[in-house]
């Protein structure tokens, strides 16, 4: 594959469509001084990742995105916005301080660290250009094969995960109905 | 047609994760600061996508469903904590919150 051809890369025009509007929608979101805007924000970012996730051929788990994450999780956060009435912009105000400039110097060695490991694993990554490619690959099908193949370490933690479930549904109830 | 590099989804993952660390040091409202730790969770499912994809196995896939689990079960319980404090307390401010430091 030619460096001319490269441009024309389809697939890779829509990754950086979908990353620059994901990493945007991020930082709005902690820009924001109203929780229902960046509330907003984070659905977006929840849905291009959906996208991405759609790229990676995950298709169950980008279904999944969107019914856990952009559903439930965001009609849950709006909710409890609108039940502690927070929404309006002045109910919060930052404080000035150290705290914003020593968090930003944090992420930027943050960040140089993963560059530094990406780069140290660099003769992996290379490698790692061509992703193979299986057939089903992230089907419904191929998901449930696999998680309830006894076979498979997967089973036990399902399980797990619905007593998991169960427990945080129990705990909500106790939390919300009691008073601490 | 080629596909996109495992190595920018990882980047973008790193990207998206740090941002959603400086939420979580400078927000003051812990509903916006439960919203970063979201995104930080989403970052981390991107990543483990796109080894899972790499590496043609099913482990990474799993995970995501995994944590996607833990993370609504988290969700419920965080927001009844906060709901509980509001009630207490009057305020969400995170820096007012501050009783288990005496």
């Amino acid at each position: 594959m030619g460096r001319g051809l490269a441009i024309l890369n389809w697939s890779l025009i829509g990754f950086w469509i979908m990353a620059i509007i994901s990493v945007c929608s991020a930082v709005l979101m902690i820009a924001n001084r109203n929780p229902v805007r960046s509330a907003l924000f984070l659905v977006l970012g929840f849905m291009m990742q959906a996208l991405l996730y759609l790229s990676m051929s995950a298709q169950f788990i980008a279904a999944v995105q969107i019914i856990v994450y952009a559903g439930a999780i965001m009609v849950l956060f709006l909710f409890v916005i609108m039940l502690l009435n927070i929404g309006s912009p002045e109910a919060l105000r930052e404080r000035g301080g150290l705290q914003a400039p020593a968090a930003i110097v944090l992420a930027i060695v943050f960040l140089l660290l993963l560059a530094g490991v990406g780069a140290l694993g660099g003769s992996q990554i290379n490698h790692l250009m061509n992703p193979s490619v299986i057939p089903n690959y992230g089907t419904v099908d191929a998901i449930g094969k696999t998680i309830f193949d006894p076979s498979k370490p997967w089973l036990f933690p399902f399980e797990a995960t619905s007593i998991l479930l169960l427990i945080g549904v129990v705990g909500a109830i106790t939390l919300a109905k009691r008073r601490l | 047609m080629p596909a996109v590099p495992t190595s920018y989804y990882l980047g973008l993952s790193g990207v998206l994760f740090t941002i959603g660390m400086i939420g979580v040091l400078i927000k003051r409202n812990p509903i916006v600061i439960f919203m970063c730790i979201e995104l930080m969770l989403n970052a981390v499912n991107l990543s483990f996508i796109a080894s899972g994809r790499h590496f043609g196995h099913m482990a990474g896939q799993m995970m995501v469903i995994f944590v996607m689990a833990i993370a609504a079960a988290e969700v419920a319980i965080g927001l009844g904590i906060i709901v509980a404090i509001f009630r207490t307390k009057e305020t969400i401010n995170i820096d007012e919150i501050n009783l288990l430091k005496y």
